[in-house]
């Protein structure tokens, strides 16, 4: 179904690092018919705590609805919306390239200006590292051109909030 | 003290002071089963099938208010339990079904009887657990009960390898007090601002409504209500669920709401400017058009649960938290309130609701010939005089049992009203017979769902369980019938009951007393002469009118004020 007044939301969620809690909350996501654009999770510093971030695409009452249904999953800690306050975003991109001889010093110039990293050569290939805003590593995909990928992989967006705000501080219990 | 996993269980469940285990045995439980025969302080009973224990524990739960607990064993124990937990799920009663798991070193590997319970009951259930070693099965049993129990309440399920319940390797044991949960804090209470807010507002209706659910029974809050509506003088209605949380004889209940529900609580929700509502989640069987609820209401909604908050309906003030703490709250700030309310406005809605009601929408006509199933449920509530435990299953006798059985107290409606599980009614009047041995118990059925949990009579015999089955015998599945009716010209696709048994004999098979009732003048005296056999099962198999509806009925698509009337209503003149 599409909606008009669907837009991007960017969610934090701390959950207790326990035995099924990718599959509750992926599960609930499914079974809700909500969309899952991308969804990140690792452990954090306290061990039993991970944290994910996912990104979806809905309308504002539906939003509301995640939050809640995410809320209610006794797994879970503590959960954000991230969208309309100040937060960071960064994504990590992994391309590997097939790249001629003619392409390498255009590759290269769009390594420079995008800041991003060779980190793999062969005689025909080339990877890459890109981190950045989920539209910056758009916009290097997209600038390739001629140049062939071969893979990609993508870690999804990772977000945090500016300032002092911490989703840890307001950890309930 | 040194236990076993098993023991460790039953001393968990002991401490939790459980009663009855529903349950069934098998490879994987067996070590338990043997703990559990030393034990005398917890007595089990043997279902036939694993639905059965679902459906008794959460019968059991329903009536006494307290966790129903089910025993099974891996794969097909487990997968048997699936619509039982659904159900319990779906209407948020508090269960704990213990399932065992082949042991550790062989999870994952497709072993003998495996299957993924966890996995499998993820979406079914408030939460589960897969016991990962001996010294956490306390723990876990601990957090189990407290998150079943509380908030909103729903079943959980406590999945055990076989090897951590060895009787040969014992721990020391001790069972947690209290249980710290981080991430699970249900709300209780609401700021006195929000309630006085919320006060305000219904102190100043002109036409106000209430509507409440299944979470005043669950939450205990009746008292609460009953003394919310009596100082208010308000009109209520009650969802399938909410029904016996406010008294259904009492004057100010305008009956049951929803696509079944009567012409006055229909037309008052329609036509309110405030409607509070409690403990219930606008189901969809409850608000018909969505785009027409309620069109000139301001509403509140008072609920345990945040995300019934705005799910199906946008409110316009919510207050979270336990029912009854939040009625308690409210019914404090409302006396400061109680001045202002417009007693000549809510004179004139009364005048309204008046007019309504004279409609006398459950009217039907009597026959001579054919007995008539609003009849039978008529008969039942006087022979009862309305003190029955009435447990049912899913299609027209439930709508009937619902319309026609005025419950006046908490806890004695119980059916499957979110699911809809045919076959819910019979092991579920087992559970609240034991529940409540010197009651009566009834379970109000029909030929199609009775024969999907038929096996537990045996049950009933082994554990003397003298319940009154009324079987509303109309030889087709009532329900699928009507809509075929309406909606599909008539074409009863498969919905007409071939090959029926002599329900008579099958429950003499089963060691049960068996009355078939077929003539409209024996119905109250044979009715009366099953009733009076206290203690035997009796089934009570009563051929109705095949072709009989269930009216008012609320079409999908339509409002409360798009009702159709039964033919003996509709020439009426409309108030």
């Amino acid at each position: 179904m599409t909606d008009n007044n669907e837009k991007r939301y960017i969610i934090s969620v701390l959950v207790e690092n326990e035995f099924g809690s990718l599959s509750r909350i992926a599960g609930l996501f499914s079974a809700r018919g909500y969309n899952i654009h991308c969804l990140n999770v690792a452990p954090t510093n306290d061990e039993s705590i991970s944290r994910m971030t996912i990104v979806t695409m809905c309308n504002e009452q539906k939003i509301n609805q995640v939050m809640k249904q995410l809320d209610k999953l006794v797994d879970i800690v503590n959960v954000k919306d991230l969208t309309e306050e100040t937060h960071i975003e960064r994504e990590m991109l992994l391309l590997k390239l097939k790249c001629n001889k003619n392409q390498r010093e255009e590759l290269k110039r769009l390594v420079d200006i995008f800041r991003a990293r060779i980190i793999d050569v062969t005689d025909t290939t080339y990877t890459v590292e890109l981190t950045g805003a989920s539209e910056k590593i758009l916009a290097f995909v997209n600038s390739m051109g001629k140049i062939k990928i071969i893979e990609m992989v993508r870690s999804g967006a990772l977000g945090i909030s500016r300032g002092r705000d911490s989703l840890e501080n307001i950890k309930r219990g | 003290m040194k236990l076993s996993g098993s023991e460790i269980i039953i001393e968990c469940l002991k401490k939790e002071g459980v009663e009855y285990i529903f349950g069934y045995p098998g490879g994987a439980v067996l070590h338990i089963y043997d703990a559990l025969f030393n034990t005398d302080k917890i007595k089990h009973v043997l279902v036939r099938h694993e639905q059965g224990a679902t459906h008794a524990a959460d019968g059991y739960a329903r009536a006494c208010g307290k966790p129903g607990v089910v025993l099974v064993t891996s794969g097909p124990g487990i997968t048997n339990c699936v619509t039982g937990l659904a159900t319990a799920h779906m209407d948020s009663i508090p269960m704990i079904v213990i399932s065992g798991q082949v042991s550790r070193q062989y999870v994952g590997s497709d072993a003998f009887q495996e299957a993924d319970a966890t996995g499998i009951t993820r979406p079914i259930t408030k939460h589960n657990f897969l016991i990962d070693s001996r010294e956490s099965i306390a723990e876990v049993f601990k957090k189990a009960f407290k998150i079943a129990t509380t908030g909103r309440p729903g079943p959980v399920l406590i999945d055990i390898p076989k090897d951590l319940t060895d009787p040969k390797v014992k721990i020391s044991f001790s069972y947690p007090k209290k249980i710290n949960l981080r991430s699970y804090k249900p709300a209780i209470r609401e700021s006195r601002e929000k309630i006085d807010e919320v006060a305000e507002l219904i102190s100043k209706a002109k036409k106000p409504m209430i509507y409440t659910g299944g979470g005043v029974i669950l939450g205990n809050a009746h008292k609460h209500l009953y003394s919310l509506v009596k100082k208010l003088n308000y009109p209520i209605t009650n969802t399938l669920m909410g029904l016996g949380g406010y008294p259904a004889t009492d004057n100010q209940f305008l009956g049951m709401l929803g696509m079944h529900g009567t012409y006055e609580a229909n037309m008052a929700m329609h036509d309110c400017d405030v409607l509070l509502a409690i403990g219930a989640r606008f189901d969809d069987r409850v608000t018909g058009d969505t785009s027409k609820f309620c069109p000139s209401a301001k509403i509140i909604h008072i609920d345990v649960d945040p995300s019934s908050i705005s799910k199906i309906i946008s409110v316009d003030h919510s207050l979270v938290g336990e029912t009854a703490f939040i009625l308690k709250q409210l019914n404090k700030s409302l006396d400061r309130y109680i001045k202002k309310i417009d007693t000549k406005s809510i004179d004139k809605w009364w005048r309204k609701i008046e007019k309504w009601k004279k409609k006398k929408c459950l009217d039907y006509k009597k026959s001579k010939d054919i007995i008539k199933p609003q009849q039978v449920i008529e008969t039942l509530y006087e022979i009862t005089k309305g003190n029955a435990f009435v447990t049912s299953d899913v299609g027209q006798h439930q709508m009937w049992a619902a319309q026609y059985y005025k419950f006046d107290k908490p806890n004695r409606w119980i059916n499957s009203g979110g699911l809809g599980t045919m076959g819910f009614g019979l092991p579920a009047a087992m559970g609240v017979k034991l529940a409540y041995p010197k009651s009566e118990v009834v379970c109000v059925t029909g030929e199609a769902s009775i024969l999907m949990c038929i096996q537990e009579l045996a049950t009933c015999l082994q554990y003397h369980l003298p319940i009154k089955i009324v079987n509303l015998n109309n030889r087709y599945m009532g329900m699928v019938r009507q809509w075929q009716e309406f909606f599909y010209e008539g074409r009863y696709a498969m919905s007409y009951m071939e090959a029926l048994p002599d329900f008579c004999k099958l429950s003499t098979s089963f060691g049960h007393i068996g009355i078939q009732i077929d003539k409209p003048n024996e119905l109250e005296v044979k009715m009366k002469e099953a009733m009076k056999m206290k203690n035997r099962l009796v089934f009570i198999d009563i051929i109705t009118d095949q072709e009989e509806n269930v009216y008012p009925m609320i079409k999908s698509g339509q409002a409360h004020n798009e009702m159709h009337l039964s033919p003996t209503n509709e020439d009426t003149e409309l108030a």
